[in-house]
């Protein structure tokens, strides 16, 4: 029975590299290590009921089985007649089918954009505005003493970053572990990540924005006016600012709550300034909590393809960026792209109404490992291999750290790897044979 | 002041981007050369004929030119980009980026503007006679110093981050704006009629004044006593107005924010 160790899990931003798999008959049997999450993942890949397996075309309004040819060469048809076409998803899939991508964006002079523009885009816009200090999650394991999680929850979200990195373990400098470290959570609700907290900050909702300027009005040496800022009394405000300034290495996690909350990029602008006004008094940096595990590496290979971490139009021939503009869910809103490829995402579960409403009515090509309510309006649709369990790759960790995932088991008969399926539809798309080095593969 | 007609045709859904609807650029061309100019709608380009009719007087130098588009062009971009002298008249509402980088002449919008209106806007004047959308004399993402000179009229409303990094120049929108009106602002004047919260969020410098009222201030801005009929970076106000400092949030702020009782 083949036992992997050292496996890494590719659900979350965590990326936790420390699981065992045992495989039988090319089935998973036992996963060692991992979250609840990442285990349902990893076991999932068995259940080959629930998985796409045959390539499909909707041929008279019904999605019917054909040959992954034929497929790919109605997906290729769709995207090469199309004006503006829209390339969105990648970031549960890895970097090299990303870069290959990205380079079939630039071939066909459509727009590429990533599920970065509805979690962390926010961050990237405030990261051009005001910088980033950031660190790595091994500084935070083996340094930091004081921890915050705003407008985050990792207990459900990331479930190990708690264990592995932020407050449970014993790092370099911090023996005790949990003892030496204190844990500090802001949000608009008790979490079950409030729950285990040394404090908890109720702040309310929609008010980040204050809450973070009135901190940064005491870090400052400003006095307040008010009696509370946004539902925090003024002496907990003061004493939450005195604890920043004066812990030894602080780090500030921030999720969702701060980036799709009222304010969006400006929370995280003045968040980023706190900390940047912190580091006058101590050793402050700040973390945002990435959801898909390779939406970092998107922002990556994106940045050294195009320079630009996401949202690129390549409809002129260069790179053009300006979220606002090119970012696919305002794109689909204006009703501007004629054509779609979607991969290793499910936007018509996740985007706004009006956003699905135009996708429903161009030809849509999907890419994914098992269906979702974006495959059945579909009009192609490409069943693929699970990377990091039936595929190889590349991934950023949310700290920017790469990390190669690990193929543990072969994929369902004739379903090729997200790499491999942009890479023939690439050629189909420039007219060139695929080359042979893939086909072996 | 000649005058050159661009009536439009059907517009693409795609957006059209047509940054030669210039002065500058039409300035000492034929109107079959004008016609022939390059516009750009998804992966494709076009003439700016096959949009628009074009018709009229060409000049030789662009400040002696009147383009006036008559009629709406809502899917239409950048018009008058990098304008330096002239002027533009849109008969209708116009998309995205009018105005920007624009350093002389006047721009004229009888209709709306979309958002990144006079976005970096170095001179000159954009008067639009109906609402504009967000980031109204913006700058460009990750730019700190945004317009610098010239002025803009907004008779309507605006959206938010009104006048984004305003580093100089004057910006007045007559209706209400949105949230974060005038964010790290730095130097210039922003004049809005009704704010609703985070007026003047992180600006460090210029002022801001508001005349029909703001729903929440930022607990950065410190109250500085009240004035009557002030004069504001060279404009005269009338009325007894509330002074504030700010953004305390941020270190050294020499920001001022009026707010009229």
């Amino acid at each position: 029975m083949p036992r992997y160790t050292d496996v890494i899990c590719s659900f979350c931003g965590t990326l936790c590299d420390d699981i065992e798999v045992s495989v039988e008959d090319n089935r998973i049997v036992d996963v060692k290590h991992a979250c609840r999450i990442g285990t349902a993942k990893f076991l999932s890949s068995n259940d080959l009921e629930h998985r796409l397996l045959k390539p499909m075309v909707r041929k008279n309004g019904k999605l019917v089985e054909v040959s992954l040819e034929e497929a790919i060469e109605r997906a290729a048809e769709i995207l090469k007649n199309a004006v503006k076409p829209l390339l969105y998803g990648w970031s549960s899939t890895c970097c090299e089918a990303q870069s290959v991508g990205i380079e079939l964006a630039e071939e066909l002079g459509g727009v590429i954009d990533a599920t970065v523009t509805v979690c962390h885009g926010p961050s990237v816009l405030a990261v051009h505005d005001a910088g980033y200090p950031g660190c790595t999650l091994g500084e935070v394991k083996n340094r930091a003493d004081l921890i915050i999680y705003w407008g985050s929850n990792p207990m459900h979200g990331h479930p190990r970053h708690l264990s592995r990195y932020s407050i449970f373990p014993r790092g370099y400098f911090r023996e005790r572990g949990q003892s030496d470290r204190e844990l500090i959570v802001i949000d608009v609700r008790k979490t079950d990540t409030a729950k285990i907290a040394n404090k908890f900050v109720r702040v309310n909702y929609g008010e980040d924005y204050e809450l973070i300027s009135a901190l940064r009005k005491v870090v400052n040496g400003g006095e307040l006016r008010e009696e509370s800022v946004a539902g925090v009394p003024k002496e907990e405000i003061i004493a939450l600012a005195e604890k920043m300034m004066n812990c030894q290495f602080g780090v500030l996690f921030f999720g969702m709550g701060l980036t799709q909350s009222y304010g969006r990029h400006r929370n995280i602008d003045n968040a980023i300034c706190l900390v940047r006004d912190l580091n006058v008094h101590t050793k402050f940096v700040m973390q945002p909590m990435r959801g898909h595990y390779n939406v970092v590496g998107f922002s990556e290979v994106l940045g050294w393809q195009a320079g630009f971490p996401y949202a690129v139009d390549f409809g002129r021939g260069f790179a053009w960026y300006n979220p606002g503009e090119t970012t696919a869910n305002d794109v689909l809103q204006r009703g501007e792209c004629d054509a779609a490829l979607v991969i290793a995402s499910d936007p018509v579960s996740h985007f706004p109404r009006k956003s699905v409403e135009h996708l429903a009515k161009i030809p849509l090509v999907a890419i994914d490992i098992h269906p979702t309510p974006t495959t059945q309006i579909a009009d192609v649709v490409i069943p693929s291999a699970i990377a990091g369990i039936e595929a190889e790759g590349t991934a950023y960790r949310m700290d920017s750290v790469p990390l190669r995932l690990r193929k543990v088991k072969e994929p369902p008969e004739g379903v090729l790897s997200d790499e491999e399926i942009m890479r023939r539809l690439l050629a189909k798309v420039r007219g060139e044979a695929p080359k042979l080095e893939v086909e072996a593969r | 002041m000649r005058e050159v007609v661009l009536t439009p045709k059907e517009q693409p859904p795609y957006g059209l981007i047509a940054e030669c609807i210039s002065c500058d650029v039409f300035a000492g061309r034929s109107i079959e050369e004008i016609e022939a100019l390059p516009v750009y709608y998804g992966n494709r380009q076009g003439k700016l004929g096959d949009f628009f009719d074009v018709a009229g007087e060409p000049a030789d130098k662009a400040g002696e030119l009147r383009i006036i588009i008559e009629g709406d062009v809502t899917k239409t971009r950048w018009i008058g980009r990098d304008m330096s002298a002239g002027e533009i008249v849109i008969k209708g509402s116009a998309d995205m980026y009018v105005g920007a980088w624009m350093s002389g002449g006047r721009i004229v919008v009888e209709g709306d503007v979309g958002t990144f209106s006079g976005m970096q806007m170095r001179g000159g004047e954009l008067h639009v006679k109906g609402s504009a959308g967000d980031y109204l004399g913006c700058s460009y993402r990750g730019e700190w110093r945004g317009m610098s000179g010239g002025r803009i009229v907004v008779e309507g409303n605006a959206g938010a981050e009104v006048g984004q990094n305003l580093n100089g120049g004057r910006i007045f929108v007559r209706g209400s704006v949105d949230t974060f009106a005038g964010v790290r602002m730095k130097k210039g004047l922003l004049v809005v009629g009704s704010a609703i919260d985070r007026v003047g969020a992180q600006m460090t410098g210029g002022a801001i004044v508001v005349l029909n009222g703001v729903q929440r201030l930022l607990p950065g801005f410190d109250p500085a006593g009240d004035v009557e009929n002030p004069e504001i970076e060279g404009e005269s106000f009338e009325g007894v107005f509330r002074k504030y400092t700010g953004d305390h949030a941020e270190r050294n702020a020499r920001g001022v924010l009026y707010i009229k009782v």
